[in-house]
Parts: C-alpha cells; structure tokens; sequence
C-alpha cells in the first residue's frame, strides 16, 4: 500500500499554543507505510478541498499517526473541532518524505512556527546527531520543545522578538554551525523567505540540504497537476508538483 | 441491481460515470485506491500536441461549496500520451475518452489525427478551457470557431467525437448546435465557470492567473439547467457534468437529458466518490423499481 484513504479515530487532542493543536490517531495501516516528511490530506467537513496537514509523529508499534496544525482560515478551524474519540477522514500517507542517511554524523533541523513538526519525526531518526533550530515568532507561539529534547537532540530556540531563546532568525545559529563544520545534511520547513535563506547558505557551504514545501493542494497524489512548483531536474525546467514530488526537495532543484 | 449499462455514440458503457478531465490524471494514482474498471469510463488530462508547463501557482483556491483552478492545460503531449499512458488504460476495461485541446483549429486536428490509429475510443475535444490565452475558451465562445474547430478535427477523425462545451457563453444551445451542424457526435458540458478571487489581506488575486475556472457542488445546478437546455436543443447525446458529488446528482443530471455523466471536483473531496456515485444511483433505481438507467435518461417532465 502507498496509500489509502479511510476515518481514523482521534486519540488525543491537545491546544499546545494558541491556534495550534495536536491530535493523535489511529491508524495502524497508515503508520505502517508512513515516513518522515510525508503529509496527511484530511477532509474538513463542509469544504470541497482537504486540508494538508505535516506528519509529526510515526509510532509504528502502537499504529499512530501524530499531526500538529495551525488554525490558518475556516478548513483547518473545521478540522480543529473535531474532538477525542472523533473520526477523521484522511487521505495518507501522501508525498515524497526526508531522505535519512545513517551515514550522517550531523544534521541541522530547521522549523520555521508551523514548519517545526515536520522536524519531529527527523530529530526522533537521527537523535543525538541532530540540532534543532526552532524559530517562532514570539514566546508563546513556541511549540515541541519537550518532544525535540526527548529525543537527544540539541535544540536552539530563537525567536523573532527575543522574548524566548535567541533573539533572531535561525539563519544566524544555521550560519555558526556551518562555519565550525561538520554538518552533513539540513532539513528545513517553514516560510518560503526562511528557506530560501537557508538553501543559499548551504549551496555556499556546500551543504546537502532539503526542504518541505507548501501549495495550494486538491487531489493530493499527483494527479490534478493543482501544486505545481518550478524546480530543475536534469538541467531543464520542471513544474514538480508539491503532492506528489515533494513536499520535500533537494533544495537545489527547487527554482525560487 | 439495476442495468446501469449506457451506450454513448455506439460505445458502451458498463455505468454511466467518468471522472471528468483534469481531475483524475490518467488515471494511475486512483488505481492506488480502486480498480478502475469499477467506472464507466475515464475522461483523460487534457492532452495538446506539445508538452505544456502550465501556470505558476498558486493554481487552487477553494470558493463557497466549490473551487477554482488555474492549472493550465499542464500535460506531457500527445507522443506521450499515445506511447506511455493509452496502452496503460486501455488495459483496465474501462471506456476512453482522450480529452484534447490545442492552441490553434489545426493544433486540435493534428492532435486527432495522431489517435485516429490507436485504440482510443471516444476523443473528448476541449473547446473551453479558461485558463490558457490562446485557443482554449475562445473557440468555444463563439458559434463560428467552435464549429470551424470541430470541423476540422472531425475531418481527421472516424473515432466518436464529443465536443466539451464552455458555459461562459451567452446561449449555451446555440454553440451545441453549431458543433452539432459541423460534425460532433456528442457533447458534454458544461466545463468550468470563470470566476475569480482576491487575498484582501494582500489585494492580489488568490490564484497566480487572477482568474479560474469554477467547479464543486455550487455550479450544479447551472449544469442541470445548461443539460437540460442543450438536450432539448440538438439530437446527439450528451455527457453531462458540472457539481455532481452524490447518486442523487448522477440521476438528476440523467433526469436532464445527459447520457453518461463526469464527476470532477468531488473526487477532491472524497477520490471514492465516482465508485460511490455508482452504487449510490443503483441504490436509487432499485428504490424506485427501475430497471435500467436509461430509463430515466431525459425523463423530466417540465411544468
């Protein structure tokens, strides 16, 4: 199976900021394929689009799936009602993931707000061998900081009006970082203008670098050509499409 | 179980749904979820002679009970079409409507032309998209070129021809019958809605295009009523489509005058949604004592 579509039940709900909640669900045959940076495409009742939601969290054992979103209009507001014990209709696991290499030694993590639960999944992979930079803009829109700690990796907050962590964007402890060296891949997912900044880092440095992107979606699995993104492939111009290609590229394919 | 067989311009039809162009690819990512022999037939993406980039995004936007799109005509070309995913479908027992479009009349001729010697069996002429320049919605605008376009294409082509019908028009009927006069077997209707809207936060347009074409339940009933129009007002079949998302629709839009109907937006909300609508219109002829489907083809008595 690569995917199937069906109603899953909410375990778990959970605001953990203002406009930002966490569900947990059940949904073993969807966890069993599920990998990290893959997306989940959920129907908001009453909206003919679904909504793409990130992947934060695979337990393959217990068959759940974690996903952390933001009230962004009137879908994912649809979607934040529903409560525990609730079916969700969902359309997964979609998308093209991170590629994680054992090989590794060091990779940085980078989520911009709402890009950070993407990270998750990564930091759980690599553990140890991963710093999260985690950039939000203010104290209380910091989220996952806990879940990042957990699992051993090194976590960097900054935030953009300093009123937690560094007072900055993660491009500054991205830049210190590969200046000492030693860093082999970044990951990043977050606002376009933060992730081109960071693509243009690492092609100085030299840095493998990948990055999740966001489109407007309908069909979700390539078909409707809706999410197209202009990227290179072979020297040619390519429109990838952000379902199916993506949502995470090689940062030097993507053409800002 | 009712008879939901249909035959449209001497194919036949298992059931009388098609996922409609643009929509469904051709067909490879919803074989992931069912097989497509459960539908009556397949609508492909919109096919030119060329390979085709599309527009920038974004090309999405969701409106009231329904969409726009601005994708473009985005599509790998008829070679590739012909080489690489025609043998794929014709595999999968289900009829296939090779939808085509073109830049110029002799563009859409010269892309029939190269179907005529495969095993395609209907080719569905788009004579109304709205979201390329050229060509696209402005043959099927006006009665003189879209009948100029359809004659052009049927002089290329023995294979059933249905002619895709724009509803941004003054008559709706006046251009079926032009294409009707100059050759189409069928037509099927009514593409998307041109519509439009803006970020107020920004003060830009939603979509990279500034305009799209409407779809979803909100344009359904136009479609019943542009069905209905266009049955009464030529003599070839035709496929309707436009907001259909359940049986109900299907049969309605069957009540109307259409002899197969597409499903398009729908499939966004629910990709079961054209195996869905089969079962759901089987359903409704049991209910109901109906035999077969074709009974109710065209059966709306008008006050």
């Amino acid at each position: 199976m690569k995917y199937t579509q069906g109603q899953f039940i909410i375990t778990e709900k959970t605001a953990i900021a203002r406009q930002i909640y966490s569900f947990t669900i059940a949904c073993p045959e969807v966890a069993a394929a599920a990998s990290a940076g893959q997306f989940v495409h959920i129907r908001a009742k009453g909206f003919t689009l679904r909504r793409p939601i990130s992947i934060c969290g695979i337990d393959k054992e217990k068959g759940t799936l974690r996903i952390v979103f933001e009230i962004r209009g009137e879908g994912t507001e649809a979607i934040a009602e529903l409560n525990k014990g609730d079916l969700i209709d969902m359309l997964a696991p979609l998308g093209h993931g991170f590629t994680i290499d054992p090989g590794f030694q060091k990779v940085a993590l980078i989520g911009g707000g709402i890009g950070n639960p993407p990270m998750l999944p990564l930091a759980e992979a690599y553990g140890s061998k991963a710093v999260v930079i985690s950039g939000f803009r203010n104290a209380s829109a910091v989220i996952l900081q806990e879940d990042f700690r957990r699992t051993c990796a090194e976590t960097i907050l900054c935030t953009d009006d300093g009123s937690a962590g560094i007072h900055g964007f993660v491009t500054e402890p991205l830049k210190e970082l590969a200046e000492k060296g030693g860093i082999d891949a970044v990951y990043a997912c977050g606002p376009m203008p933060m992730l081109k900044n960071i693509a243009a880092i690492c092609k100085e440095k030299g840095i493998y670098c990948e990055i999740s992107l966001e489109e407007r979606m309908a069909c979700g699995i390539g078909a409707c050509l809706g999410c197209a993104c202009k990227t290179k492939r072979n020297d040619e111009e390519y429109f990838a499409h952000v379902c199916k290609d993506g949502p995470v590229f090689n940062a030097e394919e993507v053409l800002w | 179980m009712a008879d939901l067989s249909v035959k449209v311009c001497g194919v036949d039809f298992k059931n009388p749904i098609i996922p409609a162009s643009g929509v469904f690819g051709y067909g490879r990512e919803y074989e992931e979820l069912f097989p497509l022999s459960k539908l009556g037939g397949i609508a492909t993406k919109g096919t030119t002679l060329h390979l085709r980039t599309g527009n920038l995004a974004p090309r999405i936007a969701e409106t009231p009970s329904g969409m726009l799109n601005s994708v473009g005509l985005q599509n790998p070309g008829i070679d590739h079409f012909i080489d690489t995913e025609l043998p794929y479908l014709l595999t999968k027992d289900l009829v296939v409507l090779a939808n085509i479009a073109g830049s110029t009349p002799d563009e859409c001729a010269e892309v029939a032309a190269k179907l005529e010697d495969t095993d395609v069996h209907m080719i569905e002429l788009n004579i109304s998209c709205p979201n390329v320049k050229q060509g696209g919605a402005a043959f099927g605008t006006s009665c003189e070129m879209a009948a100029e376009v359809t004659r052009r294409v049927r002089a290329v082509t023995k294979k059933p021809l249905v002619v895709k019908l724009s509803p941004n028009v003054t008559s709706i009927t006046d251009i079926a019958k032009s294409v009707e006069a100059a050759g189409a077997d069928a037509v099927s209707l009514i593409n998307t809605l041109l519509g439009m809207r803006i970020d107020i936060n920004t003060g830009r347009p939603v979509l990279r295009n500034n305009v799209g074409g409407m779809s979803g339940p909100a344009v359904f009933p136009i479609a019943v009523r542009m069905v209905w129009q266009v049955a009464n007002a030529v003599n070839i079949p035709v496929i309707g489509m436009g907001g259909v998302s359940s049986g109900r629709d299907a049969i309605e839009l069957m009540m109307a005058g259409a002899s197969a109907v597409q499903v398009g937006a729908a499939i966004f909300t629910d990709p079961y949604a054209p195996v869905k609508i089969v079962e759901e219109m089987n359903e409704f002829l049991d209910s109901k004592g109906i035999a077969s489907v074709n009974d109710i083809i065209g059966t709306v008595k008008p006050w």
